[in-house]
This record gives C-alpha cells, sequence and structure tokens, in this order.
C-alpha cells in the first residue's frame, strides 16, 4: 500500500506528459539497437512503472514484432498488444532481438524502474543495476529510496550507487561526497569509476587519489586472501588425486600408472549417475552427493581385480609394474572411449555449486571450488580415520611394516594388499567426482593428473598422508602466487624446477619417514 | 640369415597380392574409387571440435555418391585417427598419401597440426584443404585455406568491440591457448590496436595450455584489470574443450557481457552444444557463418546435415561450412578440369565460385584463400547466435597481415 502510493506521489505531477511520451516511445523499440536503447533509456527515464513488464519481456526474448510493426508481448500463452493490451493473434511476429548495448541499457532503465518494487531482492538487484549505469538523473530517484529503504543490505548498495551517480554530477560538492563514500568501500568497481572520474576531474585529483588509495589498501588484503583461496582450492584439487595415490604407492609401494584411469571411472561414474537419475524426480538432485559412494566402489572393484589379477604377481618388481600398469591405463582408456565415446561427456552441476559466495572483506569464492575444498579434506579426514582406527587400517599397517611377522600372526596379508589397493583406487574415484565438476569429463581426464599425482606424493614424503596434505596445499599455493607474475605456463614449470632441486636435498620429501619402515 | 627372410616376405607379399586382387576387381571394372582423406582428431583435446567435421566430410562423400560421383568413378573416404598429437598428424598424411593413395584430404584443426603436416603435403605433393580461421602468415600450393585470414576474422571483431554498438572497449585482455595460432593471431592484434591508439599499457595478454582447467586466477586478474576506469573487452583464442571450464568460470564469476563481453574465435555452436549457455548470453564470437544465418542455401546445408545425422537438433559451425564450401569448390574443380590429378586440379580450383550457406557467392583466389563475408554473433540462452553485424559484401583474404612489419614488403592479396 505504501508503496502504490509512493507511486503515486512520484507519478503524479507527470502522468498528463507522461501519456503521450510513454506512447511515443514505445515504437522505438521494434527499431534497430540504437533505437531499441535509446527508447530503453526514454522509458526507463520516465519513471512509469507500466514500461517494466514490456523492458523485462524485451529482455527475455517474449516481446515480439509483427511484420506490419506493432508490438506483442507473450506472457505464457497469452498474446496480447503492448499499445492497447487487447488479445493478439502472433501469427507472422518474430521475437525482437537485442545486443549488449540495448542489454544494458535495460539493466538501467529496469534497475531505476523497480527501486520502488516492494521485493527487497529486486530492489537489491535494482541499486547493483543503477551502480553500474549511473547517471546524475537517478540522484533524486536514489536519495527517495534511500529515505525509504529500512533493510541495511540494501541501503549498503544503494548508498553506493548514490555515489557513483553523484560521480555523473556537475556539482562540485555532490562529486566530493560521492568521491569519500566511494573511497570507505573496497569495491574495485568503485575503484573504476574513481580512475574514471579523475581524467575528467582534474580539479578533484587529489581526493581522488587520497580514496583510491585507501581502496587499495583493502583490495590488497582481499586480493592476498583471494590468492590464497585459489591457492589452496589447486592445492585440494591436487590432494584429491594423489590421495589414492598415496595410499597405494605411498604406503604399499605400488607404482601404479593406471590411477589417473581410476580418476577419469570415478568421473564417468558420475556421468552414468546423473543420466540415471535424470528421471527420477526424488533423487535427481543427489545424483552428485550419490555418485561418491558409487565412484568408490567402481574404481575400487577395477582396483581390486589388477591388483588380484595382475600386480600381485609383479610385487618386488617396480619397472614391470610401472609398464604394466601403464598398459591397463591405456586398455581402460580405449575401453571408455569405445564405450562413450571420445566426445567430452557433460556433467552438470547442482545450483549450490554455482556462482560466488561473498566472505567478509569481500573476498569472493566460487562456490563449487570451496565445496571441492572441503570435500578434499573431508576425504582426508576419513581415509587417515580408516587407516588409524579400523581393523583394516591395522592390519594395513601391520602388513607394511613387517609382511612376514604381521602373516605370522595370523593376517592374510594378500587379502589385506588387495583391500589396500582397492581402497586407494576406491579414493581416486571419488576424485573423479569431484574433478567432473570442475574439468572435461574425457577419456584423457586422468593422464593430465598423474605427473601431478608423483609429484605431490613425493614432495610430501613417500607414505606419509600429512606429507600428502602439506604437499599438495604448498604446490598450490605457490603456483597460483606466481601465476600473476610467470604466467600460468612458466609457474608451472618454475615449480616443477624447484620441485626437482628441492628431492636433490631431501631425497625423502617434506615428511620423511623414519625408523624401520623407511629402510624397505 | 637374410635370404631366407626376404624370399618369404617376397612370398608373403606375391600371395597378398594373389588374395587382394580379385577384391578390387569389381570396382576396377567401373574404374578405381576416387579416395578422399579425412584427417581430423577423434580423440582428445580437440575431439571435441574436430569429430563434426569428419562427419560433414563422410556426408559429403556420401551425398556426391548419391549424385552419381565424380568422373563416373565413385568417392571413398580414408578416415584416420591423429588423436590431437601434433606430430602424429604428420605421420597420418604420410600414411593417406603414400599407404592409401588419397587424391585429396581434408583435415586439421589447430594451426600447429597444418605446420605438422605442411611438409608431408609439399614433398608429396599432395592436396589438403584447411576448413578453419587461422593467423595467416603462410601460403603453400599444396594447402587450400577454406577459412578465415585475420583480416576476415579477428581484426573486425576487434573493431566492432571497440565501435559503439559493441560497447567502446578501450581495453583488452588477450587470452589464448600456448600455440602459433593465438600467439601470431596476437601479435597481429596488438599491432591493429597500437595503431588505433590503444596502448601496450591498456593490453593484457595471456596464455595457458592445451586443456587448462583452473581459470579462476586468470579470471580474477581480467576483473581487475577490467576495473581501471576504461571500458574491458576480452578476445579469447582459447581453443578445444579448455573453453568450457574457461566460459563455467566467467559464470560463476558473474562476469555478465554487458560489463566485460568476450569474444571468442573458435567458439562456435558445437562447442556450446555442452555448456549450460544462460549465464552467457551476450557473449560474443566472430566467424564468417552461423548457423542463424538465413539463406536457401543454409537451409540445404542443414537439411542435408541432420538428415545425415539423423538427429534433428544437430547444430552446424563455420568450420563445418567452411569444409562442405571446400569440398564442393574441389568437386566442381574436378569436375572442371576432369581428372584428380593435383597438379591440374590446383590450377582449377583457383576461381572456382561456390554459393556458400553464409548466403553468399565465395570465389577461390589465386593466394588459395577465399573471399568471405564477416559475422559478429551474440550467445543465445538456447546456444544459437544472434547476428550483431555482419560485412554487407565478402571480403577477399590477407594472408600476409599488414600489422606484422617483416610483411611490409610481401605483395599482398
Amino acid at each position: 500500500m505504501r508503496f502504490l502510493l509512493v507511486l503515486l506521489l512520484l507519478l503524479a505531477p507527470l502522468t498528463g506528459r507522461a501519456q503521450d511520451a510513454f506512447s511515443d516511445a514505445l515504437p522505438g523499440l521494434g527499431g534497430g539497437f540504437a533505437q531499441q536503447a535509446e527508447a530503453t533509456d526514454r522509458l526507463g527515464a520516465l519513471g512509469d512503472p507500466r514500461a517494466v513488464p514490456i523492458l523485462r519481456a524485451l529482455s527475455d526474448g517474449r516481446l515480439l514484432k509483427r511484420p506490419d510493426g506493432t508490438l506483442l508481448i507473450r506472457e505464457g500463452d497469452r498474446v496480447t498488444e503492448v499499445a492497447t493490451g487487447a488479445a493478439a493473434d502472433p501469427a507472422g511476429a518474430e521475437p525482437l532481438r537485442i545486443n549488449n548495448r540495448v542489454r544494458q541499457a535495460l539493466r538501467g532503465a529496469l534497475g531505476r524502474l523497480s527501486l520502488v518494487s516492494p521485493d527487497p531482492a529486486e530492489r537489491l538487484a535494482a541499486a547493483e543495476a543503477v551502480f553500474r549505469s549511473r547517471s546524475v538523473e537517478n540522484i533524486p530517484l536514489l536519495e527517495a529510496a534511500l529515505a525509504r529503504e529500512t533493510l541495511s543490505r540494501v541501503r549498503e548498495r544503494l548508498e553506493l550507487a548514490l555515489a557513483a551517480s553523484r560521480m555523473a554530477s556537475p556539482d562540485e560538492a555532490a562529486k566530493r561526497a560521492g568521491i569519500a563514500a566511494l573511497g570507505e568501500t573496497s569495491s574495485a568497481e568503485a575503484r573504476g569509476i574513481l580512475l574514471e572520474a579523475r581524467a575528467t576531474n582534474p580539479a578533484l585529483a587529489g581526493e581522488i587519489d587520497a580514496a583510491i588509495a585507501s581502496i587499495d589498501r583493502r583490495l590488497t588484503i582481499r586480493h592476498a586472501f583471494e590468492t590464497l583461496f585459489q591457492g589452496l582450492s589447486l592445492g585440494s584439487v591436487l590432494l584429491l588425486a594423489a590421495l589414492g595415490l598415496a595410499v597405494t604407492f605411498g604406503v604399499m609401494g605400488v607404482i601404479n600408472m593406471a590411477h589417473g584411469e581410476f580418476v577419469m571411472l570415478g568421473a564417468y561414474t558420475t556421468f552414468v549417475m546423473q543420466e540415471a537419475l535424470r528421471d527420477i524426480p526424488g533423487l535427481a538432485p543427489w545424483s552428485l552427493p550419490l555418485s561418491v559412494p558409487a565412484a568408490f566402489l567402481v574404481a575400487a572393484a577395477c582396483g581390486a581385480a589388477l591388483e588380484r589379477g595382475l600386480i600381485r604377481h609383479l610385487y618386488g618388481r617396480p619397472l614391470e609394474t610401472l609398464l604394466l600398469t601403464f598398459g591397463v591405463g591405456m586398455m581402460i582408456q580405449q575401453a571408455v572411449r569405445l564405450g562413450f565415446g571420445a566426445q567430452n561427456r557433460e556433467v552438470s552441476s547442482p545450483p549450490w555449486m554455482q556462482g560466488t559466495l561473498e566472505l567478509p572483506l569481500g573476498v569472493m569464492v566460487t562456490q563449487n571450488r570451496l565445496w571441492i575444498l572441503v570435500f578434499s579434506l573431508a576425504v582426508l579426514g576419513l581415509t587417515v580415520a580408516a587407516i588409524r582406527f579400523t581393523r583394516f587400517g591395522l592390519e594395513m599397517r601391520a602388513v607394511t611394516q613387517n609382511r612376514r611377522i604381521a602373516s605370522a600372526m595370523g593376517i592374510r596379508t594378500g587379502r589385506v594388499d588387495a583391500l589396500t589397493f582397492a581402497f586407494g583406487s576406491g579414493i581416486a574415484g571419488i576424485a573423479g567426482v569431484a574433478l567432473s565438476q570442475i574439468d572435461n569429463v574425457s577419456p584423457n581426464l586422468g593422464t593430465g593428473y598423474i605427473i601431478d599425482s608423483f609429484m605431490v606424493v613425493v614432495f610430501g614424503g613417500v607414505g606419509s598422508l600429512a606429507g600428502t596434505l602439506v604437499g599438495a596445499m604448498t604446490l598450490g599455493v605457490v603456483n597460483k602466487m606466481l601465476e600473476p607474475f610467470a604466467g600460468v605456463v612458466l609457474a608451472k614449470v618454475f615449480v616443477l624446477v624447484a620441485i626437482m632441486f628441492f628431492i636433490q636435498r631431501r631425497p625423502r620429501g617434506l615428511f620423511a619417514l623414519k625408523g624401520r619402515a623407511a629402510e624397505q | 640369415m637374410t635370404r631366407p627372410t626376404l624370399t618369404r616376405r617376397a612370398a608373403l607379399a606375391g600371395l597378398g597380392a594373389a588374395l587382394t586382387a580379385p577384391a578390387i576387381r569389381p570396382s576396377m571394372a567401373q574404374s578405381a574409387p576416387i579416395k578422399i582423406g579425412v584427417l581430423h582428431s577423434l580423440s582428445g583435446t580437440m575431439a571435441i571440435s574436430e569429430t563434426a567435421l569428419r562427419d560433414t566430410v563422410l556426408m559429403m562423400v556420401e551425398y556426391q555418391n548419391s549424385k552419381g560421383g565424380l568422373l563416373g568413378r565413385r568417392l571413398e573416404a580414408v578416415v584416420v585417427d591423429p588423436a590431437s598429437n601434433w606430430p602424429l598428424f604428420a605421420e597420418k598424411a604420410r600414411e593417406l598419401l603414400q599407404v592409401h593413395k588419397v587424391d585429396v584430404t581434408f583435415g586439421c584443426w589447430t594451426s600447429v597440426s597444418r605446420k605438422s603436416v605442411l611438409p608431408v603435403f609439399e614433398e608429396l605433393n599432395g592436396m589438403l584443404f584447411y576448413p578453419v580461421q587461422y593467423e595467416g602468415e603462410e601460403e603453400s600450393r599444396n594447402i587450400f585455406y577454406t577459412g578465415a585470414a585475420p583480416n576476415q576474422q579477428a581484426i573486425p571483431a576487434v573493431e566492432y568491440l571497440m565501435s559503439a554498438d559493441g560497447g567502446g572497449a578501450q581495453r583488452i585482455v588477450l587470452l589464448g591457448t600456448d600455440y602459433v595460432y593465438p600467439r601470431t593471431t596476437n601479435r597481429i592484434l596488438r599491432g591493429f590496436l597500437n595503431s588505433k591508439g590503444i596502448g601496450n599499457a591498456d593490453i593484457m595478454e595471456e596464455y595457458t595450455p592445451f586443456g587448462h582447467s583452473d581459470w579462476q586466477g586468470i579470471v580474477t586478474r581480467v576483473k581487475a584489470f577490467a576495473n581501471q576506469g576504461k571500458k574491458t573487452a576480452i578476445v579469447s583464442t582459447i581453443n578445444g574443450d579448455a573453453n568450457v571450464p574457461f566460459y563455467r568460470e566467467l559464470g560463476n564469476q558473474g562476469i555478465k557481457a554487458e560489463d566485460i563481453p568476450c569474444v571468442a574465435f573458435s567458439v562456435g555452436e558445437e562447442e556450446l552444444a555442452g555448456i549450460d549457455t544462460r549465464p552467457l548470453v551476450g557473449h560474443l564470437a566472430a566467424w564468417n557463418y552461423f548457423m542463424s544465418v538465413q539463406s536457401p542455401a543454409n537451409t540445404e546445408f542443414k537439411n542435408l546435415w541432420q538428415a545425415y545425422i539423423k538427429n534433428p537438433r544437430r547444430v552446424t559451425n563455420d568450420p563445418m561450412e567452411a569444409t562442405y564450401t571446400g569440398f564442393n569448390m574441389w568437386a566442381q574443380a574436378v569436375a572442371a578440369a576432369r581428372t584428380t590429378a593435383v597438379d591440374a586440379v590446383r590450377t582449377s580450383v583457383i576461381g572456382q565460385e561456390f554459393a556458400a550457406p553464409a548466403g553468399y557467392t565465395e570465389k577461390m583466389l589465386p593466394n588459395h584463400h577465399l573471399s568471405k563475408p564477416v559475422m559478429i554473433g551474440e550467445v543465445q540462452a538456447d546456444g544459437q547466435f544472434n547476428i550483431v553485424w555482419k560485412t554487407p559484401t565478402v571480403v577477399p583474404a590477407e594472408n600476409w597481415s599488414q600489422f606484422i612489419p617483416e610483411n611490409a614488403n610481401r605483395r599482398r592479396g
């Protein structure tokens, strides 16, 4: 009710003239891109709420044009004439197309018009849009909106938008107020606006520079955190890929070149689960979480088969094992290529893994990376728990430390070998589920990770899970810190060279095992 | 030791000849088939783009055969898989020319693969039709380039970004995969931008390996680069499946086309088929053909393709159209020369004209490149492109760019 009143008050002095101006502006929406943008600006400036559904329709491709030039609007199955509101026949009408210029105008106009919306989410979006379009005409609208606004997070956005709009004003005092307000933010966009203003306002250069410096201080902290997060995120991917290898190579000493293929099998399991559950309404959104146990089982089964069928005959012969598993890896790759085709498969991300999350200090992190970081730590925790606290873990450690005594104690060492290998392979499968969210699901998926995985395990210290964690995270963060200076390709080269020197100095890696186990 | 082996080999060869001869004879009666080599990656990082090109050639072979073949002979495709492995491209090219004795080859996508096969085609005097836009700076008597040269794609696209309709960009980010095509194209673009008054401080250039998947750092840096008070745009020469995580990261980090438009030179309808395009609406691609072109030739092309692939929703794209156009020009040239001999066909291909699906009559120029229209499209929510700009007529290819200083003394056109 209050909003309606406000609307009426806003419109009262305009209605008479606006009527004609509104109808005058409409046909422009059916013209070329430049005309469309101009008509949109005019409609936005009029402040007539009747324009909102029309502009929304144009933005969504629901505004049609008949060959005679009449504009129609489609709402579900209903098609009406824009000018009269009468039902119309859509035969022969084509949807109007827009380009970025029109889209930009639409965002500004819709932003202006929905500053009075009763929905706080819409007001927030409107404030954001007005912030980006920044025009002097918005100042009174924003002041009015601020006077009404009660929600603090919308107020914050509105104040920012007001400051940005003031920068476009010819009034020196207004600009000063704008500069001060923008200088208190930690927004990179605000910095951009200030820089732009600096070029046209030499008189205000000192104040602008001070404001920019103040933003920069906060931005530096923010960028440091973002780089750290990106490094940890890369590290978490490395950790996931290397964890299974830390078990099969680190604990058992088997050089498994097919490790990457188990990761790839996990990713394909995710794809199969997604397709299988697609038509089951209750389960479809859960396909990704459900893929985790499924991928574990698939990869573990393949791992057990590989160990029992081939690898166990070659214990103590690392070179043969390497060649054998390399061959098996190529066979798995080719089998997947035959089964699923060489083309990449699309695994979609659930909505909770899309978009960005804003943390305090304005640090932006992408949801999918955040989840993978959490997930990798959870998988590490479970792996450690399984080795430390379960009967299977105890037997595994016993067999690794001294096979013959373990056997004398009644442990079936062969079974433990198979289970350990299956366990390591299963973890690789789980890694595949996570990688399906950030990489392409293709038969070559695993090849890209095998080298990195070995690098992490060797760097961290063979046989140490803590070493794998620290190794992966160190490599990730160092890589991301180097990237801005050296570029993606060179950063990786530098990291490789650094590891070579490191291994020369400490052949056992970061966390060297001590005692008898290390001697084997 | 050698003697018995030799005799055994000779005996085997004789036996082989005796066995295969009767199999060949029936077709020999109507004269041997014309062999068409297909040299596209069917696996590896480029399979996302190249598989459709193999299918296009196979479709054309089938179509030509349904029209009675060429010169009264049947056409036969020989497909090999170089697996996105550049040295393997050269080996497979040699195999096509020496073992299979193909009359013409359609193949390659990346420039590095073309550079790898070029010496083979020149040495063995083969004929290659290369269907993808590329960086120019090349002219081989054994290759016909049916994709765009830089002046038919890269330069007009950047000009558009700098125009009022394109947003008036004053700062440009050049992102590419690390190999010859992006590096040369970006060198040309840098020269062009400098000539338009955009200094090196306003250009950011970064390269990533093939199949790169971790784009968070780069996209964050692009955002920071864009917030310097000047309108910024991205020019992407990213190739292959690295595009999927790249666009996913753009979407996740909320980079909207209204703020930082990204124009891609190697992303078409086929590449977009694998991703959710809703967050990408408004990002651009520059090509010489889009599936959404309205022309009778395009309707014919689309119908032919969708009928061949038995899927009414399969998309077409620019390199497929270039393959189709190249194939038709070659067929016309063979018909005119009344032979498939490489030297005769080469002279006959030049000057061939074809009403291409792009809606214009394209012509093979003496520099082995085509005259083509240039189009810029915006990504739509349905994965198609909305053509927002195009040239009024065809543009002749300049394979030696005027924006590379070393080319100053070369002939043009």
